[in-house]
């Protein structure tokens, strides 16, 4: 066993684990954060798209520093069917702003410098660790960790299990279930490398602004699912992903569904000639407010993608996980001051704070969106996609036929495809779930 | 046929980096003679295609290639099918991106 003795450990080292590490450390607290990768960063995957506001509470002059790739100046929706796709575009010059909202960035560099930020502010970060397990006292209370290093075990107050969406220790200490194959999705990604010029001008693109596009349809093959194309400064990460239950049952592979989307015709001129440089896959929590286990116990807190705090609504996992890592750090910071022990009485605190914030609150509002959205992915991903694209070639298609008979063909077709009490109770089921 | 697009996952592990750990494979497939649906499942859904049916008709892994999303765990852990860790420190895959 490691003798020197810490205030708080931090296990996992990406958004949420960074921002847990970095407010304790700043607050004088003995800080001890371990991660599996060689670096922090190394192990990390995500789309990527930072959201400002979360980061500049913990480093307020981020912009100076950390590696980002594009501020975000469009946003591109795309309902998607084999040959086409119908589009709601927003681009404003309003997000050429001094201190820009949203960034692309580049998970394995971003981290990697966030983590400096967190050793700056004193906390000890150990790499190329991994935790095995929990320590617990006779009582179930968490005392420390066991790490796959000689001696490993080490003992803190508390642990912040900031492990991520496919963390093994709660689930191996019993604090809480494996994710369901329901609840998570697998998006699999890769980054292809352009010119920047090329990347600008496939996209529109002034300097360093970047556009975003998020894609569901046909291409998710009738499973709850969405693809995505971010432009970074000189490659575009591009990746699709559908629920793991989805993929269980229907037999697809998500290499196939990932070759389809490049090869879409919307797709394919954005990419052409590039170099991919990388192929990644990663979980994303999809189950919302109904699956957040326990967040708290005696010695031990829960943060992040390891909660399952993700808004898949509206594509938002860093900003919540970042969110909770500080919420939790200041919460036990509290704690600490007061000189109270790590009980989990005392740590309900951090939920309760949590309850209070925009994080919980954004869980709560679309807590039905999933399992609509889950239960009648053929209808939402397969059947509209195709009768709005019809609609639309039918709308713009110039062929002699009088618009009053286009109108009532493409009304049939609706009312075919769905029946005018399937067509409402989707309507009113949709209204009420996102209410 | 559900996928009608011809992928050689192993040129996409290709672009990768990986630090190997012989011998210490961080995953392993429950010995069986014939494969569950969970493990029969793996066969399409694991995105680095680790999972492989061998002559005799049974599901077996080779855990070089893993990108360690955990899509088998999720499916194949629960009925015992899999047995799940991560690699130890510093080894498996080594994202450059991310």
């Amino acid at each position: 066993m490691i003798e020197e003795r810490f205030d708080a450990i931090v296990v996992g080292a990406g958004m949420a684990g960074n921002a847990a590490a970095l407010t304790m450390a700043k607050r004088g607290m003995k800080v001890l954060q371990l991660e599996r990768g060689e670096y922090s960063g190394s192990k990390n995957v995500q789309g990527a798209i930072l959201y400002a506001d979360m980061l500049e509470k913990l480093i307020p002059e981020f912009r100076e520093e950390a590696p980002l790739e594009r501020h975000l100046v469009e946003q591109r929706f795309w309902m998607l069917d084999d040959k086409s796709h119908v589009g709601l575009h927003y681009k404003s010059d309003d997000f050429n702003e001094e201190k820009p909202n949203r960034y692309t960035i580049i998970r394995a560099q971003f981290d990697k410098w966030f983590s400096s930020k967190v050793k700056e502010a004193g906390a000890t970060v150990l790499c190329e660790t991994t935790v095995t397990e929990l320590a617990q006292d006779a009582y179930g209370k968490v005392i420390g960790v066991k790490t796959d290093r000689r001696d490993g075990e080490i003992h803190a107050d508390v642990v912040v299990l900031a492990e991520g969406v496919n963390g093994l220790l709660g689930t191996r200490a019993g604090l809480r279930d494996r994710p369901k194959p329901e609840n998570v999705a697998l998006a699999v990604k890769e980054m292809h490398f352009l010119p920047r010029e090329t990347i600008e001008a496939r996209f529109n693109l002034k300097g360093d602004e970047g556009a975003v596009i998020e894609a569901a349809g046909t291409i998710s093959r009738g499973m709850t699912g969405m693809g995505f194309i971010y432009s970074n400064k000189e490659c575009i990460s591009l990746g699709i992903g559908c629920l793991v239950s989805d993929f269980q049952k229907t037999g697809e592979t998500p290499y196939g569904l990932l070759e389809r989307f490049k090869q879409h015709p919307s797709v394919a001129p954005l990419i052409e000639g590039s170099e991919v440089k990388e192929y990644s896959a990663h979980l994303i929590p999809e189950g919302g407010y109904n699956a957040i286990p326990q967040l708290c116990g005696d010695g031990w807190v829960v943060v992040g993608d390891a909660a399952q705090l993700n808004n898949a609504i509206h594509r938002e996992g860093s900003n919540l996980a970042m969110t909770s890592g500080r919420i939790a750090a200041e919460a036990i910071f509290q704690v600490k001051s007061r000189r109270d022990p790590m009980t989990k009485e005392n740590l309900a605190l951090y939920k309760k704070m949590l309850e209070e914030s925009f994080v919980i609150k954004d869980l709560k509002k679309y807590k039905d969106m999933p399992a609509l959205l889950h239960n009648q992915s053929q209808n939402f991903f397969l059947t509209y996609p195709q009768l709005v694209s019809k609609a639309m070639q039918n709308f713009v298609r110039v062929d002699g036929t009088p618009k009053k008979e286009k109108e009532s063909s493409m009304l049939r077709s609706f009312v075919n495809a769905r029946s005018w009490t399937g067509l409402f109770g989707d309507a009113f089921k949709f209204a009420r779930a996102w209410r | 046929m559900s996928t009608d697009v011809a992928v050689r996952v192993e040129d996409k592990l290709f672009y990768n980096r990986y630090q190997v750990d012989p011998g210490r494979a961080h995953i392993k497939v429950r010995p069986h003679t014939t494969p569950s649906p969970q493990l029969k499942a793996l066969l399409k859904a694991c995105p680095a295609r680790c999972y492989e049916l061998n002559d005799s008709g049974q599901v077996e892994i080779t855990v070089d290639g893993c990108i360690e999303c955990g899509t088998c765990r999720v499916i194949g852990e629960a009925s015992g099918d899999i047995e799940w860790s991560y690699p130890r420190g510093g080894y498996g895959v080594l994202f450059k991106f991310g």
